[in-house]
Formats: C-alpha cells, sequence, structure tokens
C-alpha cells in the first residue's frame, strides 16, 4: 500500500493537514509533503471528502510475498486458555466466532489446549464447536509462561499451517501471541471487535477500536499467515455446547527445541477484594470522585451484591486511594464490556468514558446534570446517590 | 545496571475524534505527549538505576518533532535518550517497529533490562514490546505492577492479571512493560530540566542501525489498515426525575421490564 499525492492536484491548501492524527503532513512550496517516519498510512487524508482536489490516494498494493504460499494454509485455530485447568470463557466466543469464519472459508476449527492435566477437556471444545483440538500436556505447561508457550504454538503453526488463529486479548493472550506473531514474521492485530471474511477476497476483515474508541479501523493481513488476531472478551457470543458433536484430539509433545524456560511462575495470587472480575462481569457498579471516600464504596459493594455484579472505580477514586488499582475503569486501567454499567458519581471524562462506553446500558447517577457521563447515560438520574442508591438496594431487596 | 527505557510520543487521545458530518479526523489542538504508560516505564527505570547504579537510556521511533518528548525523558532522570528517525519507517506495523527498534537497541551494546509502558494510548496494541523482546531473544514479564527483587542474574516481579497477580521470575536480560500501579512519576526537577536544555539526542537511521530495508516500513508490515471510521456515536436516554425513592422505582421496574435483574 502507497500514499500518493498527485502534484499536479494539490493547490497546498493545507485541509489535508488537518486531517492527520499524526502530524505527518505539512505543506511546504504550496504541496502537501509526507513525513515518512510519522505516517501511520492509516488513511485518514485519503478519506473521501477530505482533499477538495482529491490529490491524495492510497493504493493498494498486490504484491505477493513469495515466501508464503497461501494456499497451504487453512484452517481457524483457537487458542483455548485455560487457568488452574479451567477454560477461560473468551475460548467459547472465540469458538463461536471461528465455526462462523470456518463455514464461510468452508474449514475446520481447531482448538490448540495446552496445560498440565487438561486433555478432558478437550471434548468441551468439541462440544463448543472445534473440530479438532490439539493437545500438548505436560508439568511444566501448568501456568503460563510466554517464552515456551510462544515456542509451542509457533511450532504448531509451522507444522499445521492455519489459515487463521484466534486469540483472547486477556493479559495472556496480549503477552503470548505478539511473541508467536513476531516468530513467524505475520501480522496481528490487537483487540478486535469485529471479524469477517472479506467476501471478494476471502481474507479476515480485523476491526478494532484505536485511539481509546474514538476511531474504528479495520486490517487486513494480506500476504502473511496465519492472520492473527486477539479478540476482546464479552463482544462475540460465546458458542453453545451440543453433547452430540464428535471431533478428534490429536496429541502433541513437548519438544526440546521448544527450548528451556528462562521466566517461571513462582506463586499465582487471587487479590481482588470482589470475586467477580470486572473484566468478566455482566454488570458493573462504579464510582467516581462524587464518592466522597473510600468507607461509602460499601454502598456500592452492597448495590452490587444485589445485582449480582462487580465494583468499578474511576480513576478519581483510585488516586485518592478509595480503592485498589485492579477496580480502575477507563484508558489507564481496564477496558469492560458488560450489559449494565452503573455510574455513580462519575462524571465522564473521556478517559474514563474511553474504557466503558460499549456497555449496552448505562446508568448514571449524578448531582450535575451536565456531566458528560449523563448525557450519554441510557437512564440519568439526577440527583444525590447517597439517597437514590440505598433506595435502589432496598427495592431490590 | 544498563537500562533501557522505549517510549512513545501519542496525541493527546482524548482530543481526538471524528467529524460526525463529514468523517475525518479532527486535531484542532491536540498536544503530542511521551505515552502516560512510558512516564511509568522511564520512572521504574530510573528508580532502579538511583537502587542499583547504572545508566538509563531513553529510546523512541517516531518522527523529528518525538525529539521532544526524549528530551523531558532527560528532565525526568533519563541519562541519555536516542531518537530513532527516518523516512524507511513511514507504515511500519508493530513487527516492523519492534524490529527496528530491536535493531538499535542492540547498538547500546549489553543491555540488562528494558521497560516499556504495558500499551500505547494511540495504537492500544501492546504487542512491540513483546515484538522487541523475540527479536533481541529475551524473556519477558508484561503488565508488572511491582518488581520484587532484581538480584543474581534474576527479576522476580508480580504481573497483572485479572484475577489478580502472578509472581513471576525470569533471567537476565528481560523485557518488562509496566502498568500504572508500579509507581507514582516523579516531577522534573530544576536540575534534570538544564541538563534537558543542554542535551544532545542523536537521530538514527535505519542505516546506522544496520536495519533490513525489507524488513521495515511498508515492505515489513504483514498488516495494512484499510478503512477507518468514527463509531456510532453514543446518544443519550432517558432521565429520570422525582424523589429518590421514585427515580429508584422507576428504574428498577425498566431492568426487570428489561429481563436484566
Amino acid at each position: 500500500m502507497a500514499l500518493i499525492i498527485h502534484k499536479d492536484k494539490c493547490v497546498g491548501c493545507g485541509v489535508c493537514v488537518e486531517s492527520c492524527p499524526f502530524n505527518a503532513l505539512t505543506i511546504v512550496e504550496r504541496l502537501a509533503i509526507v513525513e515518512g517516519s510519522a505516517c501511520t498510512m492509516c488513511g485518514a487524508c485519503a478519506e473521501e471528502g477530505v482533499c477538495p482536489f482529491e490529490a491524495i490516494e492510497m493504493v493498494k498494493a498486490t504484491e505477493a510475498n513469495p515466501d508464503v504460499n497461501l494456499a497451504d494454509y487453512k484452517n481457524v485455530w483457537v487458542f483455548a486458555e485455560q487457568k488452574k485447568g479451567e477454560i477461560q470463557s473468551v475460548v467459547y466466543e472465540l469458538l463461536g466466532k471461528g465455526r462462523e469464519l470456518a463455514t464461510t472459508r468452508g474449514q475446520e476449527v481447531w482448538a490448540i489446549l495446552l496445560g498440565k492435566n487438561v486433555s478432558d477437556k478437550a471434548q468441551d471444545l468439541i462440544h463448543r464447536g472445534a473440530d479438532k483440538v490439539v493437545v500438548v500436556e505436560d508439568d511444566s505447561l501448568e501456568n503460563f509462561e510466554d517464552g515456551i508457550y510462544s515456542k509451542i504454538i509457533t511450532r504448531l503453526c509451522k507444522k499445521y499451517k492455519p489459515e487463521i488463529v484466534l486469540t483472547g486479548a486477556t493479559t495472556v493472550g496480549r503477552s503470548l501471541i505478539p511473541r508467536v506473531a513476531v516468530q513467524i514474521g505475520t501480522g496481528l492485530t490487537a483487540d478486535c471487535t469485529g471479524l469477517e471474511i472479506d467476501k471478494e477476497s476471502g481474507l479476515l476483515r480485523q476491526t478494532r477500536p484505536a485511539f481509546g474508541g474514538n476511531i474504528m479501523a479495520t486490517i487486513l493481513c494480506p500476504n502473511h499467515r496465519p492472520q492473527m488476531s486477539t479478540v476482546r472478551h464479552k463482544v462475540m457470543p460465546e458458542a453453545q455446547t451440543d453433547t452430540s458433536r464428535v471431533g478428534e484430539i490429536i496429541t502433541e509433545k513437548i519438544l526440546d527445541e521448544d527450548g528451556f524456560t528462562r521466566s517461571r511462575v513462582l506463586e499465582v495470587v487471587e487479590a481482588l477484594e470482589d470475586t467477580v472480575n470486572i473484566t468478566e462481569a455482566d454488570i458493573i457498579v462504579s464510582g467516581g470522585r462524587g464518592m466522597k471516600g473510600s468507607e461509602n464504596f460499601e454502598l456500592l459493594h452492597d448495590l452490587a451484591k444485589a445485582v449480582g455484579g462487580a465494583v468499578g472505580a474511576s480513576r478519581a477514586s483510585i488516586d485518592e486511594g478509595w480503592i485498589p488499582y485492579s477496580h480502575q475503569v477507563g484508558q489507564t486501567g481496564k477496558t469492560v464490556n458488560p450489559k449494565v454499567y452503573i455510574a455513580c458519581g462519575i462524571s465522564g471524562q473521556i478517559q474514563h468514558l474511553i474504557g466503558m462506553q460499549s456497555a449496552d446500558i448505562i446508568i448514571a447517577i449524578n448531582k450535575d446534570p451536565d456531566a458528560p457521563m449523563m448525557k450519554i447515560a441510557t437512564y440519568a438520574l439526577c440527583g444525590d446517590l447517597f439517597e437514590i442508591v440505598p433506595e435502589m438496594i432496598k427495592q431490590l431487596k | 545496571m544498563n537500562i533501557v527505557v522505549c517510549i512513545k510520543q501519542v496525541p493527546d487521545s482524548g482530543d481526538v475524534k471524528i467529524n460526525p458530518e463529514t468523517k475525518t479526523l479532527m486535531r484542532e489542538g491536540v498536544d503530542a505527549v511521551i505515552n502516560p504508560f512510558d512516564c511509568y516505564a522511564l520512572e521504574e527505570g530510573v528508580r532502579l538505576k538511583e537502587r542499583f547504579g547504572g545508566t538509563v537510556t531513553a529510546i523512541s521511533m517516531g518522527p523529528p518533532q518525538a525529539e521532544k518528548a526524549l528530551r523531558e525523558t532527560i528532565s525526568l532522570g533519563a541519562d541519555k535518550a536516542v531518537l530513532v528517525s527516518d523516512r524507511a519507517f513511514a507504515g511500519s506495523d508493530t513487527l516492523a517497529t519492534s524490529y527496528a527498534l530491536s535493531t538499535a537497541i542492540k547498538k547500546f551494546g549489553v543491555v540488562d533490562i528494558i521497560i516499556t509502558g504495558k500499551q500505547a494510548i494511540d495504537g492500544d496494541t501492546a504487542q512491540v514490546g513483546p515484538g522487541i523482546a523475540v527479536h533481541l531473544d529475551m524473556p519477558q514479564i508484561t503488565y508488572v505492577r511491582k518488581i520484587e527483587e532484581l538480584a543474581d542474574g534474576k527479576i522476580r516481579a508480580e504481573r497483572m492479571t485479572e484475577e489478580g497477580y502472578d509472581v513471576v521470575e525470569a533471567d537476565l536480560p528481560v523485557l518488562i512493560s509496566v502498568v500504572k500501579e508500579i509507581n507514582e512519576p516523579r516531577i522534573a526537577s530544576l536540575k534534570g530540566k538544564m541538563s534537558a536544555r543542554k542535551a544532545e539526542i542523536p537521530t538514527w537511521s535505519a542505516e546506522f542501525v544496520g536495519a533490513d530495508p525489507k524488513q521495515l516500513g511498508l515492505d515489513g508490515s504483514p498488516t495494512m489498515v484499510v478503512e477507518v471510521y468514527a463509531p456510532p456515536a453514543r446518544k443519550g436516554g432517558k432521565t429520570l426525575e422525582g424523589e429518590p425513592a421514585e427515580m429508584a422505582e422507576q428504574l428498577v421496574t425498566e431492568l426487570k421490564e428489561l429481563q436484566i435483574i
């Protein structure tokens, strides 16, 4: 792909300069110039309607990659992330989407399961839509370790040549798969919220938020395989269990060439104040500066308990030390995607909205009717949260 | 101890929006800042230096104007800074970027620890750190919220997870990416500001770092952005009014009707 500025059409008006989020365009002697190292080829300047003179054009390269024979690659792989032997729920979401993509491509869904004593989970993955499950068991694979996990998956990718590899955009997925992608030398798109097969080219269209969700970008990996994505949790529906489904289990062994571990997990600590983790929760009750103090978070815990949810918080509450960082929602905290987000005393600065604005329903409780959170809320309750929240708890009981 | 901190200059993301009418990106008054997570990475690097001695080198790949961000790292405690900048890097995705940075880091010679922020707030990929680790054949610990110990060629750190944290030990040299909880970055001192003003920040080209041109820029980037658009704007909904008890009742009734509770 290349960005071309047609010198005969450009008049140096500077409209494109304003369109570039990366400050990569400048006007020199009445001509738009691209500063190469700043340009990310995002295409914003070449969008229709930006250049009044249609002087900027993105040209897609169709150059094939001689190192990769695309036709050799088929099937959709799902990394079956497990913790303490339990398959993580994001895996079922990936199997649902993987099934859809594989059917469109006329291919199979494979699940890749690494761990210690995990082979009994393979059947579960088949019931959820996997046609084949590759199982690698070893004592050293009990806990996730970036180095050895990535070496094994890289080796399996080279052996079986999947066309698509999907992984949850979890802590594990986002640490593991970048290593695999670089070891293979292929492309990886992070944190996808949309995946579909392009009807014409058969390529995987990977859509993801950038700039904290202010912009959506669709990304292709045309000439390298596999096409790899990490997928945001709780965006795609889970594959349902069908116990009549049958599939094949392939057992693979850990090999010497997978190397030795240069990092080791010494201890796994579960340290949330609640047992519910906010990235998994369907309902989040979140508190901001309006909570006024740590003691008042008890109220939010009570409400969360009444609705079966988890407690989140804005950056202000974290910085005040009212609640630990693991509860922070927003740009410098976690991105959540619950069914219901109840914002109590959170004004709704953009950095917070970035982390929660994809919730199905937003409930805002705030004294200030003009707070940004109140403007985007599905239900805006204007009033004192210390009066409204206890009433809610009372009625829910 | 040789400490390298990778930083990225990013637009202050709160300001980057798409004009809903023209569908174009608006960047009026957008400031360029050091990626917030990289500030924690830098602070952690400086703290390690204060404990164990050594040097902190900040490195960034970006346009010439990223020099400003690097100068700021010196005011915050970095000993030196290097800008990796070349037209050949244009359009680099995370694979090409991590390759380019790794070739530059190799020029530093022996490195004990590389520290990055957990992700940049513009791209949000969190892929360049692990990519650098692979190119340099290093182990990694991502999402680090605390360094517990650094001794005898090993590091022990807490990796933040969805449920809590893992205590992970790794051999040096190592790459770690850090989350906000790890520290509270300092404010630039007057002395720091003076050093920053005087600092010489070299610009390293692709040729200088000995990077293979085929692995840079568009040629070295398997992924390509084919479409950019604004997500549908979220519209406001109902405003509930009345006494607290009435509002709570209305809300609970609606949520029950929607079968949410």
